[in-house]
């Protein structure tokens, strides 16, 4: 039994470290059901699913098992809901991380104690709450009969319009409750990255004389580049996925707004509760995953080489 | 040593003031006009609609969901449980393993942090994680289908070894030194001592598990089994849901409050939140700054 207990080997560290060990399985078995399991349902993209040979006995799509992924891209699906959810991300993007920045540049210049406290708590609340609610809020502003955006427009002596009936305008309900929900919590990120720069060049610059602006330019705003680079990283190795549940809440079954809001993940979702091509929607959920792990690998081995600093791993 | 405010400091002031009090209206018009509708008399919005401040006031919503609330219980019940032991066990067992990956010991913690990394770069999709769920664990219709999805989550893994970190490992040496197992370190030591860690994971666990509404509407197919929030959704999408409460109630069908009870319903499932918001605010900031910081 002697090379059983070669000091380095696998065998040895399990046994030595068996307790340990034994205590990462819940989590590693948990993950395991829930996200490896799946994985190996990747092979349906390259299937004709049929229900009763399950996901292994079907037989193996036309064109090497490809057949799947032109059909979502021929059916003109693929190639609108791809643009849709590229955009999207592109816009929320940009109009969440500028306006979370503006805030946490804001709050920690502020000088009265309690307006930034009761500030800072009433622009996190959203993130508390969950798309559900938006969607009452939804139904409360634009409810074509008897929502408060029409009585409001009324009032003024406007017509009544039935926001439902105009594509564009949820581009712009869309892109405001993705700010609503993370403005606050993206401003605490920034608020901690703020917090992390030195006191002395505050100092420093006080005893120089330089404006509140002049400091912001110069020191906060470098000070925090760091954190904004990792956070544009993170959100570009997540630009083909659509957050389901807002796009669901405020959108939902409104076939004639699907042109301008339809993301891959609402439109795999729709395929998946109607039945539809199963063998398709697998093709657009493993494109999706597949085109986001190339971009966020890429991305980040070319920071790797160029700005070691800012890889995220 | 206080200087006189210049030009550019007052201007700068005045800009944020301004845009700050500006997104505070912006982030709480919506609960206003939510809490307003709800209190907003039936008739008031069939010729009104709904408005910032209710044209007239009546509690004929709350009233018709509290007579006869079967559903309504049942569904803060549902949502209270799973809420309580999701956390429970998504808190054991996401410490128990933080402990595991964050000991220098172990040989392998990094290979299996990549396990646990890799799925939040790279998954199997809907369609595949819902064929598992229902047709090989068989979990349609059963609570733990509301509770396994969110059990597991790298970023508060993360975050939780990042707090566990930060104790002092002269406290687990010496009690190696007497004997003590590593299982009997972590619950006996470390879990003790981190209780701040616990709070703020936990709480996150909590919110998620509160909120969800996703997992309900995937795997939950009897009513009796909805989650509020679920509960929720369906009587603002669906008219039967609304006919199962109004049935409930034996209140004649022209005097219900059909409309206003939706937005009752929001004030009802969001209430909770809101009232601990201010207690617990503090413990989410706190884990965000060490996700920013460590992530």
């Amino acid at each position: 039994m002697r090379w059983h207990c070669k000091k380095s080997g696998f065998l040895h560290e399990i046994k030595k470290n068996r307790v340990l060990y034994l205590m990462a399985v819940p989590g590693m078995l948990v993950t395991f059901l829930m996200s490896y399991i799946p994985m190996s349902g990747i092979i349906l993209a390259f299937k004709n699913y049929r229900y009763d040979m399950g996901i292994f006995g079907s037989p193996w799509a036309a064109n090497f098992g490809f057949d799947n992924f032109r059909f979502f891209f021929i059916s003109g699906s693929g190639f609108r809901v791809s643009v849709n959810t590229i955009l999207y991300n592109l816009l929320n993007t940009a109009v969440s991380q500028v306006l979370s920045i503006t805030v946490a540049l804001l709050l920690c210049e502020m000088k009265k104690k309690w307006f930034k406290r009761v500030s800072q708590s009433v622009i996190f609340l959203p993130y508390f709450i969950s798309w559900t609610i938006v969607g009452a809020f939804v139904y409360n502003m634009f409810d074509s009969r008897k929502g408060w955006f029409n009585h409001m427009l009324t009032a003024l002596g406007g017509e009544p319009v039935d926001m439902y009936l105009i594509p564009w305008v949820w581009v712009i309900v869309i892109c405001f409750f993705n700010a609503w929900k993370w403005v606050g919590y993206g401003s605490v990120i920034y608020i901690a990255a703020i917090m992390g720069i030195d006191v002395e060049c505050y100092e420093a610059a006080n005893l120089d004389g330089a404006s509140v602006t002049q400091k912001i330019r110069y020191i906060t705003l470098p000070g925090i580049k760091n954190t904004i680079v990792i956070i544009l990283l993170l959100n570009l190795g997540r630009i083909l996925r659509g957050d389901f549940q807002m796009f669901y809440q405020i959108i939902g079954n409104n076939g004639q707004l699907f042109r301008m809001t339809d993301v891959i993940d609402t439109f795999v979702f729709r395929s998946l509760i109607n039945s539809a091509d199963l063998s398709m929607t697998a093709a657009a959920a493993f494109y999706q995953s597949f085109f986001c792990f190339i971009i966020i690998v890429t991305v980040n081995s070319l920071i790797k080489r160029f700005e070691p600093d800012y890889a995220l791993f | 040593m206080k200087k006189p405010a210049s030009n550019g400091q007052t201007l700068f002031n005045l800009i944020s003031y301004t845009f700050l009090t500006l997104l505070s209206i912006v982030c709480l018009a919506p609960f206003i006009m939510l809490i307003s509708g709800s209190f907003t008399d039936e008739e008031a919005i069939a010729y009104y609609g709904y408005s910032l401040w209710p044209q007239k006031f009546s509690i004929a919503a709350y009233r018709m969901l509290f007579r006869f609330p079967r559903d309504i219980i049942r569904s803060y019940g549902v949502s209270v449980f799973v809420t309580v032991s999701g956390t429970l066990l998504g808190l054991f067992i996401i410490s128990m393993t933080a402990y595991v990956i964050g000991r220098k010991d172990v040989k392998y913690r990094n290979k299996i942090s990549f396990y646990f990394y890799f799925v939040t770069l790279f998954n199997g999709g809907l369609v595949a994680t819902y064929i598992a769920m229902v047709r090989y664990y068989n979990l349609k219709n059963s609570y733990i289908a509301l509770i396994l999805p969110l059990l597991m989550n790298a970023f508060y893994l993360i975050v939780m070894r990042s707090f566990l970190s930060s104790l002092p490992v002269s406290l687990a040496e010496s009690a190696k030194m007497d004997g003590a197992g590593n299982f009997a370190i972590y619950s006996k030591i470390i879990l003790p001592l981190s209780k701040p860690a616990l709070a703020t994971v936990g709480l996150f666990i909590a919110l998620d598990y509160w909120n969800d509404w996703y997992n309900a509407m995937l795997f939950i197919s009897t009513p009796e089994k909805y989650p509020l929030q679920y509960v929720l959704y369906s009587m603002l999408s669906t008219a039967e849901a609304l006919s199962r409460i109004s049935a409930q109630s034996r209140i004649p069908i022209q005097g219900q409050p059909r409309e206003s009870i939706k937005l009752a319903m929001a004030c009802i499932a969001t209430g909770p939140i809101i009232l601990l918001y201010p207690f617990v605010q503090k413990f989410f900031i706190r884990g965000i700054t060490i996700g920013a910081v460590k992530g």
